[in-house]
């Protein structure tokens, strides 16, 4: 299938791809790696006038510390981000989670960034930026701001990015001292989660002190599983934590698809928040 | 139309393009590559992989302006002077294609893989190769041929 004609910019900084984007108004849709918008070109569901491609800003690219907080540029691919040694020791969950996305070729190309601005809720990243506590720098017409991960995820498919602005880095806190496991469910290998659990853990004296939970493709945006959180504050033992993990599901507006039923996904909710805290926790 | 310049198995290329255009498209329509197939057309398959700078890439996913300046691999690349690699004689010897289409992604991915990983295990060869279908469900020679090709010993029964 052959993408829809649009033209084509390339800047070479932030400044310019910021002034090409307010130039085009909403016309514009921005290329980081393209692994989302590719296929979506393909399939005629987006008809961009001017795609901006970002790939050859290398300001965008890295990761660095910044006292507590790892930052982690918006162009890094998700091949590095797995790679990188921070990441490794100061976001593993990330780095797991990352490496569970797609394939290798894909994740060649896909970037960090270009994953959260998609703002897909069947994404692995978006639900692991929130359970991170993660924010997003974003650069615009009049300066950069920050947009905490709760906010930036606003419905199906849609940020809190104006479509003059760029996501520049991403801002997540440093997790050490707690342990953490992703738990996808998928139907087959490189397909999307049909219900993912992001589960970060930090324990004291053999019990749990706190949790965050993070919930994929259970709802229009990816969620906090905010009473499990609370119930596991505290909890005791496998059978505490069992009990605490039946409250994943609440709040939770899961869609109905070819895989499951709204109904189903609950189920996998509760089931899969379960494991991935007992995995996270060292207790499975 | 946008002009970029690729390399590709060797060979300089110096083209005006459409922006939209593939770079899969790029390979076998202007180039008349077409050792790199197109399958799914939805980045499924894995059938149109190539290397692009030193990684994999299924080429139905990036457009041939992205490739401006970079270098591109083909399996059509990969013989020297006729002699075909290792890789290549492994698929052929352990018969680790039934119809064939998949099997340029596959050897692309295989590459990648021995590249970063001389020595992988059976489990680490699926990891590896799980953004390429084979339809015809051929795996367990596609993985006998990688870890022949890595020179390590391969049970003739299902390691998997």
């Amino acid at each position: 299938m052959i993408p829809p004609a649009f033209e084509y910019a390339r800047p070479t900084s932030v400044d310019e791809a910021v002034s090409v984007l307010a130039d085009a108004g909403e016309e514009a849709k921005v290329l980081a790696g393209g692994q989302s918008l590719l296929p979506l070109l393909r399939l005629r569901l987006a008809f961009p006038e001017l795609v901006v491609d970002v790939g050859r800003i290398p300001e965008l690219r890295g990761v660095r510390e910044d006292g507590d907080t790892l930052v982690i540029g918006a162009l890094t691919t998700h091949h590095d981000v797995i790679r990188d040694p921070l990441v490794r020791r100061h976001a593993g969950l990330l780095a797991e989670a990352t490496a569970t996305v797609a394939d290798p070729a894909v994740r060649h190309r896909g970037t960090l960034g270009g994953s959260l601005a998609h703002a897909d809720p069947a994404g692995d990243l978006p639900a692991v930026v929130l359970a991170l506590d993660g924010e997003m720098v974003v650069a615009g017409p009049s300066g950069r701001r920050t947009v905490p991960a709760r906010d930036f995820f606003v419905d199906y498919l849609q940020s809190a990015l104006a479509p003059d602005e760029l996501l520049v880095e991403v801002r997540v806190p440093k997790t050490d001292g707690w342990s953490y496991h992703y738990e996808k469910f998928h139907r087959v290998a490189q397909a999307w989660a049909i219900v993912g659990v992001a589960a970060l853990v930090r324990r004291d004296d053999g019990r749990i002190a706190e949790a965050r939970i993070g919930l994929t493709n259970m709802g229009s945006t990816p969620l906090r599983a905010t009473a499990a959180e609370e119930a596991l504050a505290g909890a005791d033992g496998l059978d505490a934590v069992a009990r605490a993990c039946e409250a994943a599901a609440e709040g939770t507006r899961p869609s109905q698809d070819l895989s499951a039923s709204p109904e189903y996904r609950e189920h996998l909710a509760r089931v899969l928040t379960r494991r991935a805290v007992l995995t996270a926790g060292g207790m499975g | 139309m946008t002009h970029i310049k690729v390399n590709v198995d060797g060979t300089t290329y110096e083209d005006d393009v459409e922006p939209r255009l593939l770079l899969a498209h790029y390979l076998r329509d202007r180039l008349g590559l077409t050792g790199t197939p197109i399958g799914c057309d939805t980045s499924n398959c894995g059938a149109c992989t190539v290397d692009l700078d030193g990684e994999t890439v299924k080429s139905c996913s990036v457009l041939a302006v992205q490739a401006d300046g970079g270098t591109v691999t083909t399996v059509q690349g990969l013989a020297k002077d006729g002699e075909w690699t290792a890789l290549q004689h492994a698929f052929h010897e352990r018969h680790g294609l039934q119809c064939g289409y998949c099997t340029p992604g596959m050897i692309m991915a295989a590459r990648d893989l021995l590249s970063e990983n001389p020595h992988p295990t059976s489990d680490e060869v699926r990891q590896a190769l799980e953004g390429n279908l084979c339809r015809c469900t051929g795996y367990q020679n596609i993985v006998r041929a990688v870890l022949a090709a890595s020179g390590q010993q391969v049970p003739e029964e299902a390691t998997a």
